[in-house]
Parts: C-alpha cells; structure tokens; sequence
C-alpha cells in the first residue's frame, strides 16, 4: 500500500448484523487531496468513514489510514480530526463552546491528567480558526446551528490535524452558512495542505472546491474528478451520482441497481 | 441537636453525607447519559444479592456487591451485543431478580429477616462496620469519579469522538456501570433497593433545571444530594417517618423546587446520547 495514502482501502466489505452496508470497496485517497464523498441515504458514506476511523471493523478486505489499521493507530490519532453527524450530539449538555473545543484534546492530555493553562490557549486558538472566540464562555445550546458545527469543527482542529472527516457538516445549515463553510473548509485545504475528506449530499456545491468525488451505493459507484465521475460516459454511472443533484429522499433509491456499474 | 447524643444519629448522620454525596455525584453522568433506568434495573438486581448472602449467612452487603457488579456487567454487554432494546433487557433483569431476591428470602423460614429493611432502607439501624464499609466505597467511587472526571465527561457528551481519540470509551463505559452498582450498594442499607434509584437521578435532575454548566451541575447536585439525605434523615427523627421515604421525598422536593424556578424547564431526564 502506498505511503502517501490518507486512507486506503481494499476489497473492503462491512456488514451490520449481517446486512452488507459497504460492499468490496477498493479506493486510495491521496494526503493533501480534497475528496468528496456522496451517495443517498443509506449507501455507506457514514460507514466509510467510521471504518476508515476504525469505529467500525470490517468484515473483510484491509483498511489503511495514514498508513496504519486503525486499530493500531496509536498516536496517530493526534492527527486526526473528525466531526461527526452533528444530529448526534445532545446540545442541551452542560457545556460551554470552550470546552468542547478543549475536549478535543482529551486524547493527547492522557487519562487522570487535567487540563493546563496552555490546553486552553490551544482551545481558544482553534476558536479563532473558526472566528468563534468571542463565543468562547457561551453555552453550547445558545448557539445557532452554523455556530454550533464551527465548534464541533473547531474541536477537531484543536489537535492540529494532517486529515479532517467531516460527515454531513452542512445538514444543519442553511445554503449562504453551507457555502460559508466549504469556502473556508476549502481554505484548511490549500493554505495548510489538510487532507479533507467531506461526506456530503450536497454535490452540486462541493463540487466546485474537491479535487475528487466518491459516489457510494453500498459499493464504489464511481470515483475520480467531479467533472469525470459527474459527466460519465456510463449511464447508470451518470443517473447513480446525477440522479443526487435533485437531492435525497425516494429518488436515490431507484438507482440502487447501479451499484456494480463504476467497478473496473 | 440533641439527637447528636445517639450513637446511631451520628452514625446515621456520617451515612446520609456518603450516601448523599456518592449518589448526587454518580447521578450526574447517568442521567446526562441517560442510564435512569439502567440504574433502577441494577438496583433492585441487588435484592437478589442481599438474598444469596443471607441464606448463606454471608453479610449481604458483599454478596449483593458482587452480584450487582455482575448484573451492571451483563446490561452492558446486553446492550453492546444484543438485538433486544436495552430497557427491554432491563426491564426483564428488573423482575426476574426481584422475584428471585423473594424466593431466596422465603426459603428462610426458621428465620426473621428485615425485608423491608433492605427494600427501603434504615439509616437509623447501622452498626459501625456499616458505616466503615459505606466510606471505604464511597473514597473508592469518589475518587475513581474524580481521577477520570474529564474521561466520563467526553464519554457522555460524544462517546464516537472520544473512542476516536483513543479513550477506552468502552472500557470507561462498563467502569461507569460498576460504578453505579458501588453506589447502589454502598446505599442498600440506608436507603434500600427501591429507593436507592430516586436518591441518584433526582438531585442531578433538580440540579440540571439551574445550570448549565457541568462543573456547577456537579456541585450543585452534590450540595441537592448530601442537603436532601440530612434534612430527611432529621425529618425522620423528629416526625418519626421511615428515614429512606423521608429521604427520597425531600430530593422530590428539591427537584421541583428547582424545576418550578427553573429558566429552561429542562426535561429531567434527557434521550440517550447514543
């Protein structure tokens, strides 16, 4: 497997109590490139990531991230920034903006440590990353939804990361905060040389700043240069991917027969 | 304060402050969690552990430990492993140990046994090996609490997060139900099986209606917590009801006290985080 792959995987399959949710999916993303990850509900796109964060182990094929099987990533972990599905997260928890960013550190502080004073000054660097530091003292539930995925992104970059996942960053959002957003996403991209991997619906928009896409339906039905794998010659390559520019919901789900279309 | 004069005031007294204190602490993380109903199900599970040690003829309080550990372990994995619903899982756990804590009891015929005691508690009967080995598990509880106070704080909060930044958050997770199953046995018999439960979630509950910052949750719900089991204890002493009723209904209070003032009116209980 290559060295410089961010993430590498092959012939990788992943079941949910027997339910395939990814199917021999094979793909090299390269450090520094910005991909996207599309597909409707359902196809996997929040499986590939939680594999490749070793969350979720497969049922078979081999899982490279920086280089490393996540389960041994070990501090490497450092490295990696990770905002999860923010519909996840219980926002009427206790806390204020600054210590969840600080949260983010937890990893590298160590178990029975605390936090110091220079935990908090990297907290609050992070915030200003994301122009959020005059929010630092407010409470998590007082924030609006575009603010509250800043300080979940914020949290991920408080360790520094080479690679950042995103999964789903602009559900909450409306469509002025989500171009916001992959602007400056895209900004982490080409001024510090992160390796940005985006889960997203929202084709249309993400295409404009990725280098490449993913279309997942379970299995890999595409993937390459969003101008490639957007205009394919194939058919059912162009309806797979094509048929998520009107959006998600029932549609995606007619295009469940293309799955085996983008294999080589 | 004349009641001071009794030796098993005092002793009372020393038990209502651990026992307060360890449960308003504990009951932080479970009802941010939202394992209310886990710690009811492990609660009255060690019923059958105080039956097993008395048809032994071991002092129950270790038997009931062990088999409440057992229990908080087999819920974990219940819920980790298995396609039944936790709270059904729970709620099957709940009975079947309850009846087999009657069983154990009722095959000790030739014998009186306290049941009520241990259902609901007597802070007002404890000898002083009970009040030692209620602080040997409480400094046990409270410190580990303590020492991974930032680690069960991510676990809650995002427990996807933290496993991705290398806690042991399952580890952290089976910890925290042995934990509660301390607690839980460290109160058997102040405040008995069934009441045991309300004495966790209800001061962390009253306390989350006020604030909404962790650190004073916990504080606040500590003060709720240690403030309910002393007022209800001297309730008791000198309206002369049952101590672990007096208990449990002044955190009532306390609870809606707090909620009735409170800004948010957040629900007591909040969905589970995962």
């Amino acid at each position: 497997m290559s060295m410089s792959a961010a993430i590498e995987f092959r012939g990788v399959s992943v079941r949910y109590d027997h339910l395939p949710a990814l199917e021999n999916i094979s793909v090299s993303i390269p450090s520094g490139s910005f991909w996207g990850i599309i597909g409707p509900n359902g196809s996997g796109k929040s499986t590939f990531v939680k594999t490749a964060l070793g969350l979720l182990t497969p049922y078979e094929g081999d899982v490279r991230t920086l280089g490393r099987v996540p389960a041994d990533l070990g501090s490497l972990r450092a490295r990696i920034g990770y905002v999860p599905q923010y519909a996840q997260l219980d926002f009427s928890f206790p806390l204020q903006v600054i210590d969840v960013v600080a949260m983010g550190l937890y990893g590298e502080i160590g178990l029975f440590r605390r936090l110091t004073r220079s935990h908090r000054e990297r907290a609050y660097r992070a915030l200003d990353r994301v122009q959020m530091r005059e929010f630092a003292d407010r409470q998590i539930s007082a924030l609006s939804g575009g603010q509250r995925q800043r300080v979940l992104i914020a949290r991920a970059l408080v360790v520094d990361p080479s690679l950042l996942i995103l999964d789903e960053p602009t559900a909450a959002l409306d469509h002025g905060s989500a171009e916001g957003l992959y602007d400056w996403v895209n900004r982490l991209h080409e001024e510090d040389g992160m390796t940005i991997i985006l889960v997203t619906h929202d084709i249309g928009v993400v295409s404009q700043y990725v280098d490449s896409i993913a279309c997942l339906n379970r299995s890999l039905v595409a993937h390459g240069r969003p101008r490639d794998v957007l205009s394919g010659d194939s058919l059912e390559e162009m309806y797979g991917c094509g048929a998520m520019l009107f959006g998600h919901g029932d549609v995606p789900h007619m295009v469940v027969s293309a799955k085996d279309a983008g294999k080589k | 304060m004349d009641f001071l004069q009794h030796t098993f005031m005092q002793r009372a007294l020393i038990e209502a402050v651990l026992v307060g204190g360890i449960c308003a602490v504990i009951g932080v993380y479970v009802v941010l969690n939202g394992l209310s109903f886990i710690g009811a199900g492990i609660s009255h599970s060690t019923f059958a552990g105080v039956g097993i040690g008395l048809l032994l003829g071991v002092e129950p309080v270790l038997t009931a430990l062990l088999f409440a550990v057992l229990v908080a372990l087999s819920i974990g994995a219940v819920s980790e492993k298995s396609r039944l619903r936790h709270d059904t899982a729970v709620g099957i756990f709940f009975a079947a140990t309850m009846a087999l804590g009657v069983l154990l009891i009722g095959l000790m015929k030739d014998r009186y046994v306290d049941v009520l005691g241990y259902l609901f508690g007597n802070i007002l009967a404890l000898t002083a090996a009970d009040v030692w080995m209620s602080l040997v598990m409480a400094a046990i509880t409270g410190g580990i609490i303590l020492a991974l106070y930032k680690e069960f704080l991510a676990l809650s909060f995002d427990a996807e997060v933290a496993s991705v930044m290398g806690l042991p958050v399952r580890k952290l997770h089976y910890l925290l139900l042995v934990l509660i199953a301390l607690t839980v046995v460290l109160s058997v018999k102040s405040v008995g099986v069934v009441l045991v439960s309300a004495l966790i979630v209800t001061p962390a509950a009253a306390a989350w209606q006020l604030t909404v910052n962790f650190r004073r949750m916990m504080l606040l719900s500590l003060f709720f917590g240690i403030a309910s089991s002393v007022a209800g204890l001297l309730l008791s002493w000198y309206v002369d009801i049952p101590s672990g009723a007096g208990i449990v209904l002044t955190a009532t209070v306390v609870f809606f006290v707090a909620w009735a003032v409170s800004p948010r009116r957040r629900s007591p209980s909040p969905p589970a985080l995962r």
